[in-house]
């Protein structure tokens, strides 16, 4: 069932893409704002640069959060990639939430304070529907491996098309998009300054983004999921998905913490639990 | 040793050392005796593991009828210590519940039908071993570290009377009637130990005499008295049944239809014990005790004995709506004790709610009573009882030094006490994260639930349950991690027998992750092979990617010896103002203000009032179902 080398090629390729992604949003999110924006490499300027920054630190303890951080965002991906268990993948992937979470607090700075507190409110708010997703693509496919369910013979989507929207939803969190860039944003008009991540600078904030990249990469891996039968179309999919979570982060304030939460919990029980109930009903389960 | 022998010795030991514990007057007497008591008692525990591992169920019979009747005296005499506390405290309620139960006891044991006569009182399996486990080891464990507990205690509480024998009198004779219960094959039993563990918890609960701790102790009492008249109630049913009915051996093979009615009372009875909603609020009460008192409660005994029953229980439950009715009971007690959990400040009120949820999720499991369930409600007993029974204990250790139980008050305890932060971090990580117990424990529970039949319901309930967890575990961790600057270190020396104790649990904490395929393979596989005739387990590549996980994260760690530059420390951000040192500010009016930060408890949504009476209202009327499903609707299968 595990494939190393789709985890090999993930763990290489991945902050490529991921960084190239980063770059494309950028320059259309710039010509969405009537700007010219920077060149599509510049993510990787970027990170290239705060690795030869000097690497100071509120304490010395971030060094470990960041790398644990960045350890386990590679393998939850990794095991996505490699084509293991769904839920496993989504179990690393907090846990690597809670490493960055535990380093924000760690600074004992009030920006990067609320930024953890908030950041575990975001995953408070996306985690249920996260595991329902995975739990609609075990219903549909009759397994939690990522190999089993991308080998599934018909699109997921046409059987979890509620499933597919929620998913949607909550990965405006994951892609740290507006409305719900509520814990940091890539956007400079943060009132709580980079929230999380503002105590980490240097190296360690580059490994931080790099961190995100391949976390961009798996979640979109999840969209691919949901059209696995057809590679094109899967790319297609994901292509439009995110353009239109680009649109939406253009188009959106922040909201406050309050709906963020509430709405997604709505969106988890109307969207993806009714979804599952119909499948449970119409016998596929 | 043969099992029979075992099983009496690991039962009446404790008696003896409480027949000890009446001798002592010096404290080093005293820690001999425990210390030695309680390596005994956990040395036996593993000795039984070793030499009865793999033997399946061994009914062991003798001559039963003068040990019957020495229970039945000793009823009657628990019936009347109660009722002289509830006389003494004019607690009507008490007084009445007590009545009744005495009357039904009264009413089984002189009913001379065949179904009295179980032939083999005793019995040993993989299950009672497992348990035998979890109160012989961590049982032993809390007794040293109340060694240590005690003492501070009675030098914090000068105005109390030193009563720390009678504290361990009780307490082994707790542990004794939690063996006898987990040994015991014959429900009249079960029910004696049942009711002995009963009075000692009021007992150990209302220790301390204050004015709060009396009204607890009766909350605990009458809720679960309450208990034992529905388990009492139970047994005088099966009385009425064909021969041998009243054997765990015997009920559980006899066909559901016959069982609904002693299944559902004795469901009942487990809800109590478990503090499930709306019998929550005893557990929660009963932390004004001294904390190796909780930690006791909520880990190896009182607690486990009401899930242990339910599991017991469970294929009586599977497959029917009695079954499915309890298993709400558990999830929805799940979800909204977790809720609460979130609101609270107080460390101990912290663990007091997400024991109750934890509970409640085994409570679930056993209430859907498929194998895939099971084996998730025991993974959960297993890892629940050594990540919250070092939780409560490293709690306990701080509150001595930092005179607080509030979750605030520990922030940067990393600083201040180094190593006791360092294990509650092991605990709380043992609590929620991946790759550890109760995470693997959840995962399981997921898998079984979306197997069972209308199992859709319940992982819906326990996905917003669990992201509860993670947000309250997640905030109190970081609070503990805090750095602050300036801080002293305050730890000093930490009493030895709390020491042993607190890493010997970390330990079994980290330990039990890595073995966990053992224990499940050994122990309870075989069970389930035996009470289902099939078994549940996780495939060999997702342990193998889990022992991964464990072992970077125990690796990571070690990141920090990596030889590397020392980074320059820069202090944090706080928009421009002017900040000494010890994030004093000067503010816009030029007064020096000192930079505080708090955690989120979100009460408008968490709130304890709210959310427990919207619980009390939901399972009661849950439990209100279950009774109607079981005496009305019959033999009602989905």
């Amino acid at each position: 069932m595990i494939s190393l080398a789709w985890a090999a090629a993930f763990i290489l390729l991945a902050p490529a893409i991921g960084g190239l992604i980063a770059g494309i949003d950028r320059k259309i999110t710039a010509h969405m704002q009537g700007r010219v924006g920077p060149s599509v490499l510049q993510p990787f300027y970027d990170v290239g640069k705060l690795f030869e920054k000097e690497g100071a630190m509120v304490n010395e303890t971030q060094r470990f959060y960041v790398l644990s951080y960045f350890v386990f965002a590679i393998f939850a991906g990794g095991l996505f990639f490699a084509g293991g268990n769904l839920l496993l993948v989504v179990f690393a992937l907090t846990l690597a939430e809670v490493f960055l979470v535990l380093g924000a607090y760690s600074a004992n700075s009030p920006y990067s304070h609320v930024g953890a507190e908030r950041e575990l409110l975001q995953i408070m708010a996306y985690e249920p529907m996260l595991l329902l997703t995975v739990v609609g693509m075990y219903v549909a496919a009759h397994s939690f491996d990522a190999i089993d369910i991308a080998g599934f013979p018909m699109p997921l989507i046409l059987l979890l098309p509620g499933v597919f929207l929620g998913f949607i939803y909550i990965l405006t969190f994951k892609l740290r998009k507006s409305p719900f860039d509520i814990s940091t944003s890539h956007h400079a008009h943060q009132e709580i300054v980079k929230g999380v991540t503002t105590e980490f600078s240097g190296p360690n904030l580059a490994f931080i983004e790099v961190a995100h990249w391949y976390e961009v990469v798996l979640m979109l891996g999840f969209v691919f999921l949901f059209f696995a039968a057809s590679w094109i179309l899967a790319l297609i999919a994901i292509i439009i998905v995110y353009l239109l979570e680009l649109a939406i982060d253009n188009t959106n304030a922040r909201v406050k913490w309050q709906l963020a939460v509430k709405s997604s919990w709505a969106i988890a029980l109307v969207l993806g639990a009714l979804n599952i109930a119909a499948l449970y009903l119409i016998g596929r389960a | 040793m043969d099992s029979v022998q075992f099983l009496l010795f690991l039962i009446l030991f404790p008696l003896i050392s409480a027949l000890f514990m009446l001798a002592v007057r010096r404290d080093t007497d005293r820690d001999w005796i425990v210390k030695l008591s309680a390596l005994v008692i956990g040395a036996v525990t593993v000795l039984l593991l070793v030499t009865q591992i793999g033997q399946g169920a061994v009914y062991l019979w003798f001559n039963a009828e003068p040990v019957s009747l020495l229970m039945f005296a000793l009823e009657m005499v628990i019936s009347v210590i109660i009722l002289w506390f509830a006389v003494r405290f004019r607690n009507y309620l008490v007084i009445a519940l007590t009545l009744a139960e005495t009357v039904l006891i009264i009413w089984f044991e002189s009913a001379a039908t065949p179904a009295v006569m179980v032939k083999d009182p005793l019995f040993l399996d993989p299950f009672s071993i497992i348990m035998a486990l979890i109160v012989g080891i961590i049982g032993s464990l809390i007794c040293v570290y109340s060694l240590g507990y005690m003492r501070h205690f009675y030098q914090h509480h000068t105005g109390i009377p030193d009563r720390t024998n009678t504290f361990f009198i009780i307490i082994f004779v707790f542990l004794s009637a939690m063996f006898g219960l987990v040994f015991s094959n014959s429900l009249v039993w079960v029910f004696f130990f049942w009711e002995v563990t009963t009075l000692c918890s009021f007992l150990l609960i209302g220790f301390t005499k204050t004015e709060e701790a009396t009204k607890n102790a009766f909350t605990a009492l009458w809720m679960n008295l309450l208990g034992g008249i529905a388990f009492a109630g139970a047994i005088v049913y099966l009385t009425y049944q064909p021969a041998g009915m009243l054997g765990l051996d015997q009920v559980l093979v006899s066909g559901k239809a016959l069982i609904l009615i002693p299944a559902a009372l004795i469901g009942f009875a487990g809800l109590t014990k478990a503090a499930q909603m709306p019998f929550s609020s005893w557990l929660v009460g009963a932390m004004v005790a001294p904390t190796p008192v909780s930690a006791l409660l909520h880990s190896s005994t009182m607690v486990k004995a009401g899930v242990y029953i339910l599991v017991r229980f469970a294929p009586a439950f599977q497959g029917t709506t009695v079954g499915y009715t309890l298993a709400f009971v558990g999830a929805f007690t799940f979800l909204i004790a977790s809720g609460i959990a979130i609101s609270q400040t107080n460390a101990k009120r912290v663990l007091a709610y997400s024991t109750i949820a934890n509970l409640g999720l085994v409570v679930a499991c056993a209430g859907i009573g498929t194998y895939e369930a099971i084996w998730a409600a025991i993974l959960l007993i297993i890892f629940h009882a050594i990540s919250k029974s070092l939780m409560f204990l490293s709690v306990g250790t701080v509150e001595h030094r930092i005179r607080s139980r509030e979750i605030e008050d520990m922030n940067g305890l990393i600083v201040r006490m180094p190593r006791i932060a360092a294990i509650m971090t092991i605990g709380i990580a043992g609590m929620f994260l991946a790759p550890f117990g109760m995470l693997i424990s959840k995962w399981a529970a997921i898998q079984a639930f979306i197997n069972a039949p209308f199992g859709l319901v319940f992982v819906v309930i326990l996905v917003f349950g669990s992201a509860f967890t993670l947000f309250f575990w997640a905030k109190w961790m970081g609070r503990l991690l805090v750095i602050t600057p300036d801080a002293e270190n305050v730890e000093g020396l930490v009493d030895k027998n709390e020491w042993i104790a607190l890493v010997s649990l970390a330990g079994l904490t980290a330990v039990t992750c890595f073995i966990f395929p053992v224990i499940s393979a050994y122990l309870i596989e075989p069970f389930l092979l035996a009470n289902y005739g099939t078994v549940a387990n996780l495939s060999q590549d997702n342990i193998i990617i889990m022992m991964m996980m464990l072992f970077l994260i125990v690796l990571l760690p070690l990141s920090i010896l990596l030889p590397h530059k020392k980074a320059r420390t820069l202090p944090p951000y706080m928009g421009g103002v002017e900040t000494a040192h010890d994030m004093h500010f000067q503010n816009a009016l030029g007064a020096r203000t000192e930079m505080k930060l708090a955690n989120y408890y979100i009460s408008p949504w968490f709130g304890e009032a709210r959310l427990a009476t919207t619980g009390i209202c939901l399972c009661s009327v849950f439990i209100v179902i279950m009774f109607a499903l079981a005496f009305v609707g019959g033999g009602a299968f989905l």
